[in-house]
């Protein structure tokens, strides 16, 4: 056998179901290479639900979609590892992730108005992806379809609807619907609420958490707002200019969060219960990716900021299992990339 | 003109251009210049039209004969003498394609021109005024877009038959222009909802300053485009109409050089460059026109740019 | 906490405005804005707080003169809108009350410099000022809302600043023209969190430094109680609650803010305990029936909701719910943790 075979069996025999390493995604721009996500790397377990957060431009989406294998050009994956039950994606030619889509792992998408079919009903879609994944027979096309509805909440009547007759809210939860057709290992969500109301978003959320404990598949949730995945999420990881600032169980990064981003972030938040405080939120603009500063990204916008961080590039330090980039963490925390 | 470089396609995030502010109208200039000279097409393009243009400029500093002057011998073939050999005529064929570009070129840009000014008034005010005029002015153009053009063309031109080129100018601007203002109002209507044109309503600007100051300079990119094919089609319609002798053909220009040539037999009797001459030159210009017209959609429009792919460099 | 003044500096009576919508066969009506009276006083910043559909986007616009009402009344300074017909008088009211737009990207016109939006309402607005004085007041406003050095800013071009920038530049367009009121439409809701709060504080500031009354219009109930002195919760059209900030957060009275409030995720606080059951549908108002239009989502419904639509009523200082059951004094649900 090969030896790209024999990495396969040894991988699978041994980890976690999802084993991302060193991921480094760029685009190839008018002005240059810039690199979108540089060098992230992360595990998650069977059952797990990791949040990613960040702000515009943080790399997040890109590489969601670097995990899900859905670039496109001018956009590639230029370095690390995706490895996904033993099989390393990248590496995959398009008929076998074509096989793994939607059985294994599936996504949703971030606008349902903008990925679903206009023109065709719910049902007749669910339809297409159950034949182009495997079934054929009308009578199981019918019942799963039916009972994924009844899943999230929707009266199997709507099968027949069409996109533009249903709510946003059960829009997304079609598109929820959809991506459990074949009860998937991994779900993979790009900021699925971002476009309902706050009384919706909270509900599809519950929805959400509660299916996963019933049917045992993990998520990768990517969302700009923090406050949203703060109850839902097992582990957390804070993204910033295209790296991991911050990645550990997310209480412990919402009680007592570490990288100065993190803490800006936390703060930036108004509430709505205690005390009305005044906040400050964070000065200044994520950097260029095109041109990456020579230290640490963070740098410009850093209250804490020290001699080292100008000059020089922090690795992720671990402290107590959290796993954060900053050299105030330097000392007295193991360093592990 | 805006540049933005961003890749369409599954919600993608492209980073967007940073950078130190420099002089912003040095900016501007340079972000004109890289466009044209990035796209490929624009370059190509430029460069054809501009050998075009020089020569309708200055015809005399490339032919030194007279083009009408009917002296020499007659269907000549080419030689050191005479490029492209002789008409039946007795003309120098080559004379008669160097200064027949500059009435073709005219009448291309002329045109051009007219059609564009027509079509921004009636589509961006049909769009921005809607209700009735938006109707009214909408049918109008319908109505002249469903007319079969060329025969249209035909009839109108053989009914003005002594009015030459300028009738020839007249007829071609006023059946052309439904096309481009089709396009422009429907650019304009899209803009309609944007916001800074709403603010510039509650800032308390008149209709007409919000039409030519807010509104037309954002659509530079389809209006250059629009004019474009307009002078295209221009080239082409009339040249076809002097071709089956609806122009003035004791002018001179490509399309009478045809009719002139279709008249004689021209590649019956072996006289190819008669005909062929004119023709690759209506061609060439026309395909100038074609690919600056294609780029300059592509410089409004960054969705139709050419993607570019990542030699991927694996880095571990 | 602002005094109720013998004349607010907005006032609305009864507005209302409805959409026809479908086709000549099968004509019906939008319900869009019903019967909202609402006041906004001098140094003011009145948060107007909703989900979407429930009309407050259309009561900005309103009051900006983009819409017509349908019926009711909008009082400025104790003049009616509906008076106001000389080009002068139009041109005056836009000044005194202009609007910031929710999306940074397409509110300002990408072709020309920053300094053209505010020129032209300098110049449109502000006649009596020459060319230098123009310059200079330009120059004074960018440096207001904190976009510095004023004089590069202004030699910029829109894509050249960040979201954040160029929100706090439309809040510099309508500063240049010395208004009274701003109609802030969802300003912060396209801008990352880290943004957002620098914009919110720029609104305060504006009221306390530059006496200026913002209507901010928004989503987030967390931003609207950041900034607001008043909250004025919509629902389905028709307002539902209104009160200071702070007594509708600590004791609210319609059973939707009790909802909406409960909805809200707050990271330092445990999950609260809200109607999970509901699966935040949003209301359609289209030829709506008398009676409460949140009746079929609403735990504590009787049978008078059903059939007459309850006006406000006003249950504790300033604070008023339209609600038939609301009872003044009852504690937020919130409080009540399972």
């Amino acid at each position: 056998m090969s030896s790209a075979q024999a990495d396969d069996v040894r991988d699978a025999a041994a980890g976690p179901m999802l084993q991302v390493s060193a991921l480094t995604v760029e685009y190839a721009m008018d002005w240059g290479q810039v690199r979108a996500v540089d060098g992230v790397s992360f595990d998650l377990g069977a059952g797990e639900f990791v949040g990613i957060v960040g702000e515009s431009g943080c790399g997040k989406s890109t590489l969601l979609f670097a995990i899900a294998q859905l670039l496109s050009p001018p956009a590639a994956v230029t370095g690390g590892s995706v490895v996904f039950k033993g099989r390393d994606m990248v590496r995959l030619t398009s008929r076998a992730l074509s096989a793994m889509r939607w059985k294994d792992m599936s996504v949703v998408m971030q606008s349902a108005m903008n990925a679903l079919n206009p023109v065709k009903s719910i049902g007749a879609q669910f339809r297409d992806a159950m034949r182009a994944h495997g079934s054929s027979s009308a009578t199981d096309i019918g019942a799963r379809s039916a009972e994924v509805l009844r899943m999230v909440g929707i009266d199997p009547v709507h099968l027949k609807s069409y996109p533009h007759q249903l709510s946003g809210g059960m829009r997304q939860r079609s598109m929820i619907a959809m991506a459990l057709l074949f009860t998937p290992d991994l779900v993979i969500m790009d900021e699925p609420t971002s476009a309902l109301d706050v009384v919706a978003q909270r509900s599809l959320m519950v929805q959400i958490k509660e299916l996963q404990q019933q049917l045992g598949f993990a998520i990768i949730f990517v969302t700009h707002d923090m406050s949203l995945v703060s109850h839902f999420s097992d582990r957390l990881m804070v993204m910033y200019a295209g790296q991991m600032a911050e990645f550990g169980v997310t209480r412990r990064i919402f009680g007592s969060p570490l990288h100065p981003y993190s803490v800006g972030l936390m703060e930036a938040f108004p509430s709505i219960r205690g005390p009305r405080a005044p906040l400050t939120g964070i000065q200044g603009r994520p950097p260029d990716l095109a041109r990456p500063p020579a230290g640490c990204r963070f740098f410009p916008r850093c209250q804490k900021a020290g001699a080292r961080c100008e000059q020089e590039r922090p690795e992720l330090y671990d402290v107590d299992g959290v796993a954060v980039r900053c050299f105030l963490y330097a000392d007295g925390g193991t360093s592990g990339d | 003109m805006t540049m933005m470089g961003a890749s369409a396609g599954l919600g993608q995030q492209a980073p967007a251009a940073g950078g130190p502010p420099q002089r912003a109208r040095a900016q501007a200039l340079g972000r004109m210049f890289r466009a044209v000279r990035s796209n490929r097409k624009a370059t190509a393009g430029s460069i054809m039209l501009a050998i075009f243009v020089l020569v309708a400029l200055f015809p005399g500093v490339i032919s030194r004969k007279d083009p009408s002057a009917e002296v020499y011998g007659r269907s000549l073939n080419p030689s050191l003498g005479h490029l492209l050999g002789t008409t039946a005529y007795g003309q120098d064929l080559f004379a008669q394609t160097v200064w027949g570009a500059r009435q073709s070129l005219i009448i291309a840009l002329t045109v051009g021109l007219l059609t564009t000014v027509l079509a921004v008034l009636i589509g961006v005010a049909a769009a921005y005024l809607g209700g009735i005029w938006d109707g009214v002015l909408s049918m109008l153009t319908d109505v002249l877009l469903v007319i079969p053009l060329f025969p249209l063309l035909i009839v109108i031109a053989a009914y003005a038959r002594n009015g030459g080129t300028l009738v020839l100018i007249t007829v071609l601007t006023l059946t052309e222009w439904s096309f481009g203002a089709r396009q422009l109002r429907s650019q304009a209507l899209s803009l309609r909802s944007r916001d800074f044109l709403e603010a510039a309503r509650v800032r308390g600007e008149r209709p007409l300053y919000i039409i030519i100051v807010e509104i037309i300079p954002t659509m530079t990119s389809l209006i250059v485009a629009v004019f474009l094919s307009s002078a295209l089609y221009a080239l082409l319609f009339a040249s076809s109409l002097q071709f089956i002798g609806l122009g003035d053909p004791n002018s001179l220009s490509w399309g009478t050089m045809l009719y002139w040539a279709e008249n004689n037999e021209a590649l019956q009797t072996g006289q190819y460059l008669w005909a062929v001459a004119p023709g690759l030159c209506i061609a060439a210009l026309g395909a100038a026109f074609a690919l600056l017209n294609y780029a300059f959609d592509e410089i409004g429009n960054p969705a139709l740019r050419p993607v570019r792919r990542i030699r991927v460099k694996r880095t571990s | 906490m602002t005094e109720p003044t013998p004349q607010p500096l907005l006032r609305t009576d009864g507005l209302t405005k409805h959409f026809k919508i479908g086709n000549t066969l099968s004509r019906r009506i939008l319900h869009a804005v019903d019967d909202v009276d609402l006041t906004v006083g001098e140094r003011e910043i009145v948060a107007l707080a909703g989900e979407s559909g429930s009309g407050k986007s259309t009561i900005a616009r309103l009051i900006a003169r983009i819409y017509r009402p349908t019926r009711g009344e909008i009082y400025f300074r104790g003049n009616p809108l509906s008076h106001l017909r000389s080009r002068a008088d139009l041109l005056r009211y836009g000044g005194d009350v202009p609007m910031v737009f929710q999306d940074p990207f397409s509110s300002i016109n990408p072709v020309y410099r920053v300094s053209h939006g505010i020129l032209r309402g300098l110049m449109l607005h502000r006649r009596e000022l020459g060319r230098g004085e123009r310059q200079a007041e330009a120059r004074r406003v960018l440096d207001e809302v904190g976009l510095t050095p004023a004089e590069d800013v202004l030699q910029r071009f829109p894509h050249e600043l960040s979201g954040g920038q160029r929100q706090r530049l439309g809040f510099a367009q309508a500063l240049a023209m010395r208004p009274k009121l701003i109609l802030a439409d969802e300003p912060v809701s396209m801008l990352d969190v880290s943004i957002r709060v620098g914009l919110l504080n720029l609104m305060t500031q504006l009221r306390d430094r530059q006496g200026v009354s913002i209507l901010y219009i928004t989503h987030d109930i967390a931003s609207a109680r950041y900034v607001a002195d008043r909250l004025v919760i919509m629902y389905a059209g028709r307002i539902a609650e209104t009160g200071p900030t702070e007594a509708v957060l600590a004791m609210p009275l319609h059973p939707y803010t009790q909802l909406l409030l409960s909805a809200v995720p707050d990271p330092r606080a445990p999950l609260a305990v809200g109607a999970e059951s509901d699966k935040g549908e949003p209301p359609r108002v289209i030829d709506p029936t008398p009676g409460c239009r949140f009746r079929w989502r609403c735990p504590l419904a009787v049978e008078e909701c059903h059939r007459r639509t309850p006006e406000l009523r006003i249950l504790g200082p300033a604070h008023s719910a339209a609600c038939h059951v609301a009872k003044a004094g009852a504690p937020a649900p919130s409080e009540v943790t399972a």
